[in-house]
């Protein structure tokens, strides 16, 4: 090969490699960190209740069953984008959507579920955020999929769109349906 | 004299205490600890800002971390646990020091790979161009032999 060729081809190369750099974070969300807790055991939970605050729900009550939790906030902007979609799919997941209400204050978090409708089964509510740090939470809202066995089986972060549902949690849910 | 000193004294206290306690004071038993609590935190990534440790970082979730991170040192556990505690977590995200296992192989020796490929063909091209040259030194000391 001409040596003086060398260059030229060592500049295309680097047009295809920071080509391949642009398309690829167009596509993947740096935000985005796969969790750890995948295919692991939910944290042992027991959060009251957000209307009933002196009932608490452990985890222990909701193995048998899959179920969601879904954290969210009042005070989250991300989540008022999402909820739409909650209150349009919570009843079409084929398992029970639980609210994780997050680092938030009780009476808000009612009266942002007065005012934009409750898309939940029941809602949990964790003031401090000490149970969340369990679950790796890091942004809400953030989506987890458990099964009846307690094992968490798929985590969305960031508000589920009905492209995220099609594509990726009710392919999710259908394979725990399947595996049962 | 004694004003100016005054003054610089006073200015300095104020820098060194805004880079210690910019955010919530935390009940250190003493300096070592506070030490060894900001050289731990400040290798750890706040998983909210990303490009801030859990030292620096304001946000709420990186000062809940914080005094998690506290209380388990008041417990005695050592950085290693706190460090595990996190990753099964996060993940190795929260390390600003990335772990040498096998998916992280090419990022700890990718580089050096590529100077040393770098540097074998900048020394097979300048072998290449040196050849006359050194093969008429290579004669010229043959025949000196002290």
């Amino acid at each position: 090969m001409n040596a003086r060729l060398i260059p030229f081809a060592v500049f295309a190369l680097l047009v295809v490699l920071f080509g391949v750099g642009i398309v690829w974070n167009e596509h993947h969300d740096a935000r985005y960190v796969p969790s750890p807790l995948i295919g692991k055991a939910a944290p042992a939970f027991d959060l009251p209740r957000l209307e009933q605050p002196s009932q608490h729900v452990r985890k222990a009550d909701l193995l048998g069953k899959p179920y969601l939790i879904n954290v969210f906030a009042s005070w989250c902007f991300a989540c008022g984008e999402e909820h739409p979609v909650l209150m349009e799919y919570s009843r079409k997941f084929g398992v029970p959507l639980i609210g994780y209400d997050y680092k938030d204050q009780a009476a808000d978090a009612k009266a942002w579920l007065d005012e934009h409708g409750n898309p939940y089964h029941e809602v949990l509510a964790d003031i401090s955020g000490a149970t969340a740090i369990d679950f790796g939470v890091y942004g809400a809202p953030e989506t987890f999929l458990v099964d009846g066995q307690g094992v968490i089986r798929y985590k969305h972060i960031g508000p589920l769109t009905p492209e995220v549902i099609a594509q990726e949690l009710d392919p999710a849910i259908k394979a725990l349906g399947a595996a049962r | 004299m004694k004003r100016a000193l005054a003054v610089f004294a006073l200015v300095l206290a104020l820098l060194v205490s805004a880079s210690a306690f910019a955010i919530d004071p935390l009940p250190f038993k003493d300096a070592a600890q506070r030490q060894r609590f900001q050289h731990l935190t400040s290798q750890l990534r706040c998983m909210v800002c990303q490009n801030e440790s859990l030292d620096a970082s304001n946000a709420d979730l990186a000062k809940d971390l914080r005094h998690q991170i506290f209380d388990m040192m008041q417990q005695g556990k050592s950085d290693a646990q706190i460090k595990q505690y996190l990753v099964a977590r996060y993940s190795d995200f929260v390390l600003y020091d990335p772990p040498l296992k096998a998916s992280t192989v090419l990022l700890w020796f990718g580089p050096a790979a590529l100077v040393l490929a770098g540097g074998i063909v900048v020394l097979v091209l300048l072998r290449r161009r040196a050849k006359p040259a050194a093969q008429i030194a290579a004669t010229a000391e043959t025949g000196d032999d002290w």
